[in-house]
Parts: C-alpha cells; sequence; structure tokens
C-alpha cells in the first residue's frame, strides 16, 4: 500500500539533511509503528508524505498503491487516501469545525469523481462518528481545534479520519497529551477503522498506545533511518531499556 | 512647510469646483441650510493631500470640477436580497426612479424624497439636514460632506416613529460612465422606534453621499450597506450620527471593487448606555481599488460602548487605509470602546495604511484598539489542504474567516447570508 524507497529529504531554507534513506513498506490491513528518539526525523517523514511546503526531497520515492506521492499536491494525496493525524493539529480561527469536515470530505469526493455527501446526510453521520469519540454538538460548531483541549484536538483529529475513511493513516503521536481515558477513546477510534483494506503508521514514543492498537510490526527510526524493524516485542524492548542499547547494536 | 502656497491651491480648485456646482431651488430653510454649507466648504477649502486625514488617500479625483468616467462592469449576478420584503427606493446616476422604487409609504414610518421635502415651508427635517453634518465634530473638517449638504440634488427623508415591518432599501443603480451623483438622506428615528436601512449598488462614476441619522433615546438604527461591482467607480461617502439615551447604532459596509472609496462615519454618543457598532469588509484586487475607512466616534455621555470592526482583504497592489478614532470626553466615564482594523494581504503588492487614534480625557474607561497586517496563515492552508481542500478552495475559506468578525456585526442571518454568497462570488471570479 504504501512505499518508501530510499527516501531522502532536506530542509529547503537551509542546508540540513534530515531523512538520510528511509525504507519503508505498509501492507494492507496492517498496523505499522515508528518509534524513535525526538528529533529522529519521524515527524518529517510524515509531513513529507503528507505534501507540506518546506522540505526538499533529494533522493528517493514514495508511492500510496503504486502512485507517485511526492508528485501530487497535497490535496490530491489527500483524495489519493492518505491522511496525517497532525502532532499538533493547527487553530483556525473563523472556520467551524463542521464546515471545514464537509468542506473536506466533499472536496475529496469530487477529486474521485464520486456525488457530494448532502448537507442532512452529512450530518446524521457526523453526529453518530462524534458520538462515539465523546464530541459533543459544541465542539462541531466550534472553529477548528479553537480553544480545544489537547485532548479534544487529538480525538478532532480521528474524527476527521473516521469521517474521510482514508486508505492509508499516518498517526503522529496522537498518544501525547492525553489521558487514560483520552487514549481509551481514541484507541477505541482507531480500531473502529481497522480494516483489510486500510494500512496503518502509527508514530509514537510509549509502548502505552501500542497496548491498544496492537501493532503488526514496528521499527525504530534514529538519525533519518529505520534502524531496526521487528514484531511488538520490539516495543516492550524500548519500553523498558529505551533507546541506548538498541542504537549502540546498530551502530 | 509651504502652507501658503496649499492654501491657494486648496483655494483655487475649491473655488473650481463651486464655479461649476449649482444650488438646487428650495423653501427658505434648506436654501438657508445649504448657503451655510457652501459657507463652510469655503472657510475649510475641499481636501488636499496634505490635509490630515487625506494623507493616504488621494482626493483630487473627489474635488475636480467634472467625474473621472466610469466604466460599467458587468457580472450575471442578481439584485441583491431579490427574495426579501423590503420597500425599495431606486436612484439612476443619483437621479430617483420612481417607476423601479415602490410607494414611499410603510408601517411605522414617513418616507419622502429630499427634493419634494425642499420645496415645502416647513417640515422636521429642518432641525436634521446640514445639522449633524455641520456638527460638533470639529476636531477634523469634513469639507465633502459640507459640499454634499450644498448641493446635494436629491435623497431621501425618513422618520420612524414605531416598529417598521420591512427594512428600507436605497438601491444605487450606475447607467451612465459619466454620471456625478449627490446624494444627501435624512433619517430621524423616534424615542423606542426601530429601523433596517439597507444600501445598495455602485450608483455613479462619481458618488457624493450624506447620510444623517438622530436615533433618540431607547431606539435602534441598523444599516448594512453593499458597494460594489464597477472597478472604475468612485465615492466618498458621510456617514453622520448622534445617539440618544440608551440606543443602538449599528453599521456594516462591504465594499467589492471601486477605484476609489473613502467612508468616513462620524457618530456621537450624546446619551447614556448608548451603543454603537461599525463594521467594514472589504475585498480588494488590483491597482485599480483604493479604500479607506475613516471613522471619528466621540463619547460625550456615561457607560456608552463603542466598537470599530474593519477587516480588509488585499491583493496585486489594492490599498486599503484605516484612520479610526475614539475620543472620551471628561464626563464620558465608563466607556467601552474598542477598536480593530485588520488586513489580510495575500501578495506582497497590496499594502495596508492605518491610523488608529485614542484620545481619552476621562478616567474611568476601558478602551482597545489593534491593527495589524498579515500573510495568510501557512500552517492553516498546509492543515486545510491535507484534507483534501484544493488550494484556492482553502484560501477563500481562509479569507472568509478573517472576515467573519466584521460580518457578524450583521444581527439578521438572512441579511448576512446573502453577503457570504457575495463574497464567494467575488472569490470565484477573482481566483488567482
Ligand atoms: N522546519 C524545520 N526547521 C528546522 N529544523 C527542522 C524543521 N523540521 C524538522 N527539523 C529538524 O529535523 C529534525 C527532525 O525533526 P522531527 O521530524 O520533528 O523529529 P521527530 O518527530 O522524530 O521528533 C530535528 O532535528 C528538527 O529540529
Ligand atoms: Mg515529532
Amino acid at each position: 500500500m504504501l512505499e518508501i524507497k530510499d527516501l531522502h529529504v532536506e530542509l529547503e531554507e537551509e542546508d540540513k539533511k534530515i531523512l538520510k534513506g528511509v525504507n519503508l513498506t505498509v501492507e494492507p490491513g496492517k498496523v505499522h509503528a515508528i518509534m524513535g528518539p525526538n528529533g529522529s526525523g519521524k515527524s518529517t517523514l510524515s509531513y513529507v508524505l503528507s505534501g507540506k511546503d518546506g522540505y526538499e526531497v533529494t533522493g528517493g520515492q514514495a508511492t500510496l498503491d503504486g502512485e507517485d506521492l511526492l508528485d501530487m499536491e497535497a490535496e490530491e494525496r489527500a483524495a489519493a487516501g492518505l491522511f496525517l493525524a497532525f502532532q499538533y493539529p493547527v487553530e483556525i480561527p473563523g472556520v467551524g469545525n463542521m464546515t471545514f469536515l464537509r468542506t473536506a470530505l466533499n472536496a475529496q469526493r469530487k477529486a474521485r469523481g464520486e456525488e457530494e455527501m448532502s448537507a442532512a446526510e452529512f450530518l446524521k453521520v457526523v453526529r453518530a462518528k462524534a458520538k462515539t469519540l465523546k464530541i459533543d454538538a459544541d465542539m462541531l460548531k466550534r472553529p477548528v481545534n479553537v480553544g480545544f483541549s489537547g485532548g479534544e484536538k487529538k480525538r478532532n483529529e480521528i474524527l476527521q479520519m473516521a469521517m474521510l475513511e482514508p486508505k492509508m493513516c499516518i498517526l503522529d503521536e496522537t498518544d501525547s497529551g492525553l489521558d487514560v481515558d483520552a487514549m481509551k477513546l481514541v484507541s477505541e477510534g482507531v480500531n473502529a477503522l481497522r480494516d483489510e483494506g486500510r494500512g496503518f503508521l502509527v508514530i509514537t514514543h510509549y509502548q502505552r498506545l501500542l497496548d491498544h492498537i496492537k501493532p503488526d510490526v514496528v521499527h525504530i527510526m534514529a538519525d533519518g533511518r529505520i534502524v531496526k524493524t521487528g514484531g511488538p516485542e520490539l516495543a516492550l524492548e524500548v519500553e523498558n531499556n529505551g533507546y541506548a542499547d538498541i542504537l549502540t547494536e546498530v551502530a | 512647510m509651504a502652507l501658503p502656497q496649499v492654501n491657494k491651491v486648496k483655494q483655487d480648485a475649491t473655488d473650481a469646483r463651486l464655479a461649476g456646482m449649482e444650488m438646487p431651488d428650495g423653501a427658505a430653510w434648506i436654501t438657508e441650510a445649504r448657503t451655510e454649507a457652501v459657507n463652510r466648504v469655503q472657510a475649510m477649502g475641499l481636501p488636499h493631500a496634505r490635509d490630515e486625514y487625506w494623507k493616504f488617500t488621494k482626493p483630487a479625483s473627489l474635488v475636480q470640477p467634472e467625474p473621472e468616467a466610469a466604466a460599467l462592469f458587468h457580472n450575471d449576478e442578481g439584485p441583491l436580497w431579490d427574495d426579501l420584503d423590503r420597500l425599495k427606493v431606486v436612484f439612476v446616476d443619483g437621479v430617483f426612479d420612481a417607476e423601479a422604487s415602490d410607494d414611499l409609504a410603510g408601517e411605522g414610518l414617513e418616507i419622502e424624497r429630499l427634493a419634494d421635502v425642499a420645496t415645502k415651508d416647513i417640515h422636521w427635517a429642518k432641525d436634521l439636514y446640514g445639522q449633524l453634518e455641520a456638527g460638533e465634530h470639529g476636531y477634523t473638517p469634513r469639507p465633502l460632506a459640507a459640499l454634499n449638504t450644498a448641493f446635494a440634488t436629491d435623497g431621501v427623508v425618513i422618520r420612524v416613529s414605531g416598529k417598521v415591518s420591512k427594512p428600507v432599501n436605497l438601491i444605487y443603480l450606475h447607467k451612465s460612465e459619466t454620471s456625478d451623483a449627490i446624494l444627501h438622506h435624512c433619517v430621524k428615528v423616534e424615542e423606542g422606534a426601530e429601523v433596517t436601512l439597507l444600501e445598495t449598488g455602485p450608483a455613479a462614476a462619481r458618488f457624493n453621499k450624506v447620510l444623517e441619522v438622530d436615533v433618540a433615546d431607547s431606539a435602534a438604527f441598523h444599516h448594512v450597506r453593499v458597494q460594489g461591482r464597477d472597478h472604475e467607480r468612485r465615492a466618498v461617502t458621510g456617514i453622520f450620527g448622534r445617539l440618544g439615551t440608551e440606543s443602538t447604532f449599528k453599521s456594516f459596509t462591504l465594499t467589492m471593487n471601486g477605484v476609489l472609496t473613502r467612508n468616513e462615519c462620524v457618530l456621537e454618543l450624546t446619551g447614556d448606555d448608548a451603543v454603537a457598532h461599525v463594521a467594514g469588509a472589504c475585498v480588494g484586487d488590483g491597482t485599480d481599488f483604493h479604500h479607506d475607512d475613516t471613522v471619528f466616534i466621540t463619547h460625550d455621555a456615561v457607560n456608552c460602548e463603542s466598537r470599530q470592526v474593519f477587516k480588509k482583504v488585499l491583493r496585486n497592489g489594492a490599498v486599503g487605509v484605516f484612520q479610526g478614532k475614539i475620543l472620551v470626553k471628561e464626563d464620558a466615564q465608563k466607556t467601552d470602546g474598542y477598536q480593530i482594523s485588520q488586513s489580510l494581504l495575500l501578495d506582497e503588492d497590496a499594502q495596508f495604511l492605518a491610523k488608529p487614534e485614542l484620545e481619552i480625557y476621562a478616567d474611568d474607561v476601558a478602551c482597545s484598539h489593534g491593527s495589524t497586517s498579515g500573510a495568510i496563515d501557512e500552517e492553516a492552508l498546509y492543515y486545510l489542504r491535507s484534507r483534501g481542500v484544493p488550494m484556492q478552495q482553502a484560501t477563500d475559506l481562509l479569507v472568509l474567516a478573517f472576515l467573519a468578525e466584521a460580518l457578524d456585526e450583521i444581527a439578521d442571518d438572512s441579511l448576512s447570508e446573502a453577503i457570504y454568497a457575495r463574497l464567494e462570488g467575488w472569490l470565484e471570479r477573482h481566483a488567482s
């Protein structure tokens, strides 16, 4: 589904290499986790895949179902089925959450040549999905992420994911800033979307999230590369011993 | 400073303009008001680029004897608020169109043409016509408004005594490329009464309009205006309002296109607990767009609230100007004054010039003002696009979001929906 081959990325503004040859393949129906120390390039990978400006790809490729992702505009990647749950969801004063969601959903449908969802249908669907994530009517009406708590922002990301039904979901530290209850809600939201046709790439620091969202494969990223890949037990090893052992081992 | 020289230039320009003007015939009271206005024009001189409040906006084309021609610009938009039940009063290039207008009669109000009122020996408008324009707002001269009082050919004179069943809509059609229109309206909202005045249309190649509004105790005046369409039109408009105790004055203006628009608003809060909100939104694309909001609000009573919210979206060399002042007189304690003027510059060629001022002589007041200029929020744009919203649509969403604080000042949803639709139409036509 998602195939990343020898991806090299630098910052556009300054001469700084961040990704130094990332290789990664996520198969449909699978959950891959990426762990790694701060600053290793995890968020950069998610930004480059989703089409954020400011990064220059100097080598390698990334495809989604065989389509060249790096050649598409951010909105085209979304319409092609890629979704990034942001580590820091953006506040947009003046744009209502519902308006935002409906605009996004229908823009994607339009781009794919599908029929737009009617206002009534949309309302029904969004209310039902919001309810399972304990997102109340007020949060739906408020401007996008404005005045939301950390946990509310993350739940709002999952709501967007649930509405947009992407093929490939990337979650960047969706667990950070969540208390135990919110973590459960978010994980349930993600698990509800698990499906044999859908791939997940879950970026996290903690085993905690992976207790709820069970990964099939765990990767360790350090200094812009995937340095080790294993099964769920790799996450436990990180939890118990930190990254130090793994990093010395691969060095 | 070469002041004597400027004065000479001003005097010559003023004389040249006055020489071409003809004072309309009328009863003694209005001729007197007009003559006084001519005297004021002569004393002040018409505006010159050196004048304190004309530094950002060149007044020459508004002052010169003949107007610059303005081509008519066609788009396929129908009339605004077409399905709204309203009392239509139509002016074509400043000339009243009886055919196109509704009967000048409505529940809760008396409405007459200024041209008719001017012939009457006795009329209540005597106490209003030219009076607020001439008023106490002595700190800055308004010579183009005085010129209007002196030479306005028509307008409406409205007295509101109860709750009016439908809004009055002044519709200004522009059909002649060389029209030079001067209209003057007077509105008296009597104690406890309430009215909504709508103004729409490009009006004329050059338009000078004054609106004097006297809002009595506990009365309410709502005003929503849409100036638009023709790129080459020029307008200078003045709103002069006086607010009584516990009265409300709310005005919103949307401006789209126009090579020169100067909207002045001068309000005096003279009764305790009065509320005045003045808001404006404008969108400008190109060097043929220059928009100027100049607002002066004087607090002269206790516990009053005033709010100025002005938002401008500019690109491709469009220029926006905001000059706003809150003056709080010595006895105007407990004043709550707020002023925000912001521009969203969609590229580096657009320009926003602001002169926010606070002048406060009372000690127990809460006044704040802010003025900002910024580009589109790249993070927000990326977030929207990452959810599948195409670039243009995402930009438009952020533009509308930026304008929302001003549009929120329109209390009536049925009015604001149509205004959003107009803005969306404009954004579509101006997609980059
Ligand atoms: N826009 C940027 N400007 C400057 N440095 C950046 C930028 N984006 C990423 N970096 C740097 O790249 C490295 C990787 O960052 P990031 O991808 O956020 O790591 P992680 O998500 O793994 O913590 C860090 O050293 C970070 O400071
Ligand atoms: Mg990160």
